[in-house]
């Protein structure tokens, strides 16, 4: 079911005004610099904040909407959101966190199998490592079952070897899920690696013209070519 | 030495620490994590009986718990017995007075957790009660104990609002605190002084055990 996303809030220092669609098995990179707007629209479609106006649905089905007064709660979204920093509870094992709100144990088995994280089935979140703990946190929000997967700057708190690899799995998960995926990103090589299509926030609005100046800007970095190939492979949703 | 007032004033303080987290956990999370119009008042009316003389609130006590009060007439009808000069009346008045004792460091300890964590539990489908109950008391557990402990030892040396509400009954209402009043004032010193001895590194070492707690957490 494609997400649709036509949403305002008044924040701080901007104005949050972003519409834009997710199709299903899609990953919707959204990519910006620090404070312009991306974890509050996350917060918003997940249902942990309610926008000022504006509608949130999946398929036909609104999860928020301000003209009929619509708000569905973020706990019967059934929604998976991974957070920057790890959100597991430090009081169960790994295995029981993943089970925590899964319906069914074969799936706990089958994605930890899938993570490579069995073998820490009972070990508490504060006895393994930073991406152990957010390859657990993936299984958590993949088991159950859900129909919007969230992640908010995923791998920010990982150093650059784990980041890599987490950022690998991803790619290769991705294929296997036929929901919409939003990651959330400052990194624009993240974005373009796992993005199937690049949305670029600046200041509350969606910005074209920031993604392209990062381009140019990377530009001195790295190959130009394959920027440009990259760049023209991708849509701005 | 007449033990009886030791055995009840332990029974008294046991009852009121495995009972006081039924009531002050949900309150303690009402002011803790509530937005609604009010707060302030409950918070207040919460933390009342730890400023008002104990002789006021026991007076307030009686009239509400006594045969023509709202609670006395309420119990009498449920159990046939009254509520006032009886176990059952300076439990619940136990209760109402180490309300604040319980809420206050459970208020604290929910404040302390992760906000993320109960973002977490919601996004999981879980509803307020599933949260309270599998996410927010597990990971208070220290500050439920150190609640626990302290009402413990706060009820230990509860003397005005149990003698307003229970008179000193023996075998029912006579705790170790009025005990020691009663010896002192029929001259008994040496009595006093010997109940007196044992309360103080009970209340010493109940002390020394929620600091370590404390510090662990």
């Amino acid at each position: 079911m494609t997400l649709t996303v036509e949403v305002r809030k008044q924040l701080p220092h901007f104005c949050l005004d972003v519409n834009f669609q997710c199709q299903p098995g899609n990953l919707t990179a959204i990519v910006g610099p620090s404070g312009a707007g991306k974890t509050t629209l996350i917060r918003i479609i997940a249902g942990l904040e309610k926008p000022d106006s504006g509608r949130v649905c999946l398929g036909d089905k609104c999860w928020a909407d301000t003209d009929s007064g619509m708000f569905i709660h973020a706990r019967k979204r059934k929604l998976g959101l991974v957070f920057q920093d790890y959100s597991l509870f430090p009081h169960l094992n790994v295995r029981k966190n993943i089970a925590f709100a899964a319906t069914d144990s074969d799936r706990v088995d089958e994605l930890m199998d899938m993570f490579g994280i069995r073998h820490l089935q009972n070990k508490r979140p504060s006895a393994i490592s930073g991406g152990e703990r957010q390859r657990a946190a993936f299984c958590q929000a993949l088991a159950r079952n859900p129909v919007l997967l969230l992640l908010d700057e995923p791998f920010s708190a990982l150093d650059a070897g784990t980041r890599r690899g987490l950022r690998h799995e991803l790619h290769d998960l991705k294929k296997d899920l036929d929901i919409p995926v939003l990651h959330v990103t400052h990194d624009l090589e993240e974005a373009r690696f796992l993005g199937d299509s690049i949305l670029a926030v600046d200041n509350g609005k969606i910005s074209p013209d920031w993604f392209g100046g990062q381009m140019r800007s990377a530009d001195a970095m790295d190959n130009v070519t394959v920027q440009a190939s990259l760049l023209s492979n991708k849509s701005y949703a | 030495m007449n033990w009886e007032p030791f055995y009840l004033s332990i029974k008294l303080a046991f009852w009121t620490m495995l009972l006081i987290p039924l009531v002050a956990a949900p309150i303690a999370s009402l002011l803790a994590y509530g937005r609604f119009t009010g707060k302030s008042v409950v918070d207040a009316l919460v933390s009342l009986p730890m400023v008002l003389p104990p002789t006021v609130l026991g007076f307030g006590l009686l009239v509400v718990m006594g045969p023509r009060g709202v609670a006395g007439m309420f119990w009498e009808d449920l159990t046939g017995d009254r509520l006032v000069f009886s176990f059952a009346g300076i439990l619940m008045a136990s209760l109402i007075f180490n309300l604040p004792f319980a809420v206050q460091p459970l208020r604290a300890s929910f404040e302390k957790l992760d906000p993320r964590l109960l973002e977490s539990a919601a996004i999981l489908g879980l509803s307020p009660t599933q949260t309270f109950l599998r996410v927010i008391l597990p990971n208070c557990i220290g500050g439920l104990t150190a609640a626990s402990i302290l009402v413990f030892a706060h009820s230990l040396g509860e003397f005005g609002v149990i003698l307003m509400v229970g008179g000193s009954i023996p075998g029912e209402t006579r705790v170790a605190s009025i005990a020691i009043f009663e010896a002192v004032e029929a001259l008994r010193y040496n009595d006093a002084f010997l109940m007196s001895a044992i309360l103080v590194p009970v209340s010493f070492m109940v002390l020394f055990i929620i600091n370590k707690i404390n510090e662990r957490r």
